[in-house]
């Protein structure tokens, strides 16, 4: 394997990361506003992403610093690109990382209820964004010779990328709640459980839809048509699996439904890393998008030696912070 | 006004935003972590209420630090795509390092440490926040590594075919003679913003609440009044080697920053002057010879290169153009980073001064000075940036790549005034609510003294008591 496809494939693992964890708090930052009841419940659920959303964002930071130092004109090309919704996604976070510290600094209850508006929008934003950004990477986007995007916003908005954005959206918020019904106990435990179960359905049947229109559009080849079934298999056995409350095996399915689909637009790109629907000239691929052998050589190691002792250190964080949280009583 | 100059204006205020922030989280971190181990040593629990209370501050704080930072990642990709193509075979590695390697680190250590207080044995809990701390000292020599590289590129070969740099040696970049010396010198203005905070809080609570825990703000006050002069002086001391470095590297910089027009043997540097800065009238000016010479050679009889010979050189090298930077920026903010900078230090060595052996101070315009302390090496380091990268101008990578060719073109003027705007007016809103914040923990003063499990053992946990 030459090191660009390497370099593929190690992005490909950071969007893994990144949507399967930042995906939960993306939900459960949606539901603090939209189903909790009152304060201490908001404090319950905020309480189970505490500790680990910022790590979890940092997955983000790593993919996008990845990018640079590997395929520097993909990064160019899609930052540039995508301007628009990169600058919504970089609002809502602002917006959400703030709400997460600011909002109990305060005994103030209209103070709080305007950060938890802050985290609600700051959390479904990306989501959606997201979704329309990476469906729009496979489908490809007008490019001119040179790699630059020639499109305005409206190409962006096609009905694939619409889907995707729904598709996003709706797992996050369904990966959320599986995710709070394993880390709380009491009522909140229950109700999450149940909305769980009847969310689900929505949000498999968006991802279905998702992942049949990619194989049959956009990449019939066997590796992707493979993944994209598992993807579809993790998803139903996840709905199977909340509705007898074994917690533990549904969130392992919606990590493994979000994991699955996001390996397998990666692997209907594969060999290009942004198709151009305009000038042809214009796709970028494995080939003329990386950086030089050496760059790929140094950043290689780097990531040979250091993250296996991030992926340590992180699930070392999770095992420290495992226990359910009670309802608070204050 | 053209989408370039609005992208200059986008990158100058997020990132001196950016830099508002994270020198406190650079220099508080150690500080916080050092009144931990304190407590740890000492188990006197006034140390411990100490690190509760800057500790907090330090959360709200980060959390402005972090929202901003993801601001400057993407926008090299949004606003400067065609600097990230050209760039990206050799910045790229530093940035992604920074990412890999610090990032994570502090983000997950940081987490540990608020949550884990009751969770962790209390040896442990003590390293996550140094392992946190020692993870934002990394993060800035990658970065810093990164703008050095800018300044003085190193440690790559350009390939004829692509027009591109491409990385040959990534120790070079790490260790380039720029990087080296910048890197302590921005540590040091860390620590002076930080221990300037501690000086101002503490000062605050001794005049008016003098009966409150002064023992504890006393002993905070004399922490960060020492760090402040200590670092003063690192600063001081860095700061000539790097205007050595700056002259051999980027000698434009410094006659620039000097108003030098003509060369001189010796030169004399100029503390002050009215008239036109091009050079043409000067009314009134005062100078202290030789000691341009000093600063930009090490030795009082050196040559220095005027901006007009370096241009005529300049242009003979690279081609017609202008190769100057706009001489009244780096003139002044040379200046008002040194003043606020001697300010600070001098500040903190009053207030010091005026609380030997059990006194409090009085003098009301030392205590005013002393509130508004933290503002003079916060102004100071934005001066310095400003400086160094305006300074840099017109070329965005010294010598390679013109600040002109390196922006994106497929991004509207109207997209980049949209997004100029959006993060102007919500870096406007959420400075007022984090100063208002920062103010109010502030004068709340120490936490009550509360005693610390050292492991929960219950079946489910409650929500820990630090955070959120
Ligand atoms: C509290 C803040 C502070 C203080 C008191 C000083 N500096 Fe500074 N200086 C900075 C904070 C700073 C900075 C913001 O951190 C910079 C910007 C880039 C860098 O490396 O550090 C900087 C840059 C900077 C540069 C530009 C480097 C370059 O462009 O390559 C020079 C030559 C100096 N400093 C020299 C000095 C001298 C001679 C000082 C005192 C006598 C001094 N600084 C005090
Ligand atoms: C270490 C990482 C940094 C990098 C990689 C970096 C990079 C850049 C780049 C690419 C520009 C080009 C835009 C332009 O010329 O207008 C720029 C300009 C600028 N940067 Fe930096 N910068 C860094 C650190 C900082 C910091 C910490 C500050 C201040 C707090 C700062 C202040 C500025 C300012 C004020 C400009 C505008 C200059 C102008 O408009 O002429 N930079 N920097
Ligand atoms: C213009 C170039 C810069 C870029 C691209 C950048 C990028 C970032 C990013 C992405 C974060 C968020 C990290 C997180 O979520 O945990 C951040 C925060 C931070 N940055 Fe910057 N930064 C720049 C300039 C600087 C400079 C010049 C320094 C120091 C000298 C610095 C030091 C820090 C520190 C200490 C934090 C604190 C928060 C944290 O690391 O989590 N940054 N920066």
């Amino acid at each position: 394997m030459d090191l660009s496809t390497f370099w593929f494939l190690a992005i490909a693992f950071l969007f893994v990361g990144y949507f399967v964890l930042e995906g939960f708090d993306f939900g459960v930052g949606v539901l603090m506003r939209t189903f909790a009841r009152d304060d201490a419940e908001r404090r319950q659920l905020l309480g189970t992403i505490g500790p680990v959303w910022d790590g979890n964002e940092v997955w983000l930071i790593t993919g996008a610093g990845a990018m640079f130092a590997a395929f520097p004109h993909w990064y160019a090309s899609v930052f540039s690109g995508f301007y628009l919704p990169m600058l919504f996604i970089l609002l809502a976070l602002i917006v959400r990382g703030v709400a997460f510290e600011f909002r109990g600094k305060r005994e103030d209850a209209a103070w709080r209820a305007r950060w938890d508006w802050a985290i609600l929008c700051g959390s479904l934003l990306p989501a959606l964004l997201w979704g329309l950004i990476f469906a729009n990477i496979v489908r490809g986007v007008p490019l001119a010779a040179d790699h630059d995007y020639t499109g305005g916003l409206v190409d962006l908005l096609n009905p694939f990328a619409l889907l995707g954005a729904a598709t996003f959206g709706a797992v996050f918020v369904w990966h959320g709640a599986v995710f709070v019904a394993l880390k709380t106990t009491g009522e909140v435990r229950d109700r999450s459980n149940r909305l769980a179960s009847r969310f689900g359905p929505v949000a498999v049947a968006l991802l279905l839809g998702f992942l049949a229109w990619l194989v049959v559009d956009l990449s019939r080849d066997a590796v992707t048509i493979g993944l994209g079934g598992a993807a579809a298999l993790a998803a139903v056995a996840a709905l199977a699996t909340n509705r007898v409350r074994r917690e533990g095996w549904a969130f392992a399915g919606t990590a493994a439904a979000i994991g699955l689909t996001v390996v397998a637009l990666f692997a209907a790109l594969h060999p290009a890393v942004l198709p151009s629907t305009g000038d042809p000239a214009g796709t970028l691929t494995i080939a003329n998008a990386a950086a030089s052998p050496y760059s790929l050589k140094v950043m290689t190691w780097v990531a040979v030696l250091f993250l296996p002792l991030v992926l340590l250190y992180q699930g070392w964080t999770y095992w420290v912070f495992r226990k359910r949280l009670a309802p608070v009583t204050r | 006004m053209d989408a370039l100059d609005v992208a200059r204006w986008q990158f100058g205020v997020t990132t001196v935003y950016h830099f508002l922030f994270v020198p406190l989280t650079i220099g508080l971190g150690p500080l916080v972590a050092t009144l931990q181990t304190l407590w740890h040593r000492t188990g006197n629990p006034r140390y411990l209420r100490l690190t509760h209370f800057y500790g907090k501050l330090f959360l709200i704080n980060f959390a402005m630090g972090v929202v901003t930072g993801i601001v400057q990642e993407f926008q090299f990709g949004m606003n400067w795509s065609d600097y990230s193509r050209f760039v990206g075979d050799v910045f790229g590695a530093p940035l992604a390092m920074e990412a890999l390697l610090a990032f994570f680190l502090e983000s997950t250590f940081l987490g540990l440490w608020i949550f884990g207080w009751e969770k962790l044995p209390k040896r442990i809990h003590l390293a996550t926040i140094w392992t946190a701390a020692l993870g934002s000292v990394l993060s800035m020599f990658f970065i810093l590594a990164a703008n050095s590289w800018m300044q003085n590129p190193v440690g790559f070969k350009m390939n004829p075919d692509t027009g591109r740099p491409e990385l040959t040696d990534i120790w070079a970049v790490l260790t380039n003679k720029v990087a080296l010396i910048t890197f302590p010198h921005t540590l040091f203005a860390a620590f002076v913003v930080a221990g300037s905070l501690l000086v101002a809080v503490s000062l605050w609570h001794m005049v008016r609440r003098p009966d409150a825990d002064s023992s504890e703000h006393r002993f905070a006050l004399k922490l960060g009044a020492w760090v402040t002069m200590v670092a003063s002086a690192g600063l001081v001391f860095t700061g000539d080697i790097q205007g050595k470095i700056m002259t051999e590297v980027q000698p434009m910089k410094m006659a620039a920053a000097e108003a030098l027009y003509h060369s001189e043997q010796p030169a004399s540097f100029s503390v002050l002057t009215i008239g036109t800065l091009d050079g043409s009238r000067e009314v009134f000016t005062i100078k202290l010879p030789y000691l341009l010479s000093f600063l930009a050679t090490g030795n009082p009889k050196g040559a220095v290169e005027g901006i007009n010979d370096l241009q005529a050189r300049y242009a003979a090298e690279y081609g017609p153009g202008s190769y100057s930077p706009i001489v009244p920026v780096t003139y002044w903010s040379f200046r008002v980073m040194i003043t606020l900078g001697l300010a600070a230090a001098a500040i903190a060595l009053l207030v010091l001064w005026s609380q030997r052996r059990g006194r409090t101070p009085s003098n009301r315009w030392l205590l005013r000075a002393g509130l508004i302390l933290p503002l003079l090496p916060l102004g100071a380091s934005t001066a310095g940036w400003i400086f160094t990268e305006m300074g840099r101008q017109p070329w965005i990578v010294f010598g390679e790549l013109l600040t002109r060719n390196g922006v994106s073109r497929s991004v509207s003027l109207a997209e980049v005034l949209t997004s100029f705007l959006a993060f102007t007016l919500i870096y406007a809103v959420l400075a007022v609510i984090e100063g208002k914040l920062l103010f109010r923990y502030a004068r709340a003063g120490l936490p009550p003294p509360k005693p610390v499990r050292d492991e929960a053992s219950d079946e489910a946990d409650d929500v820990p008591a630090l955070a959120y």
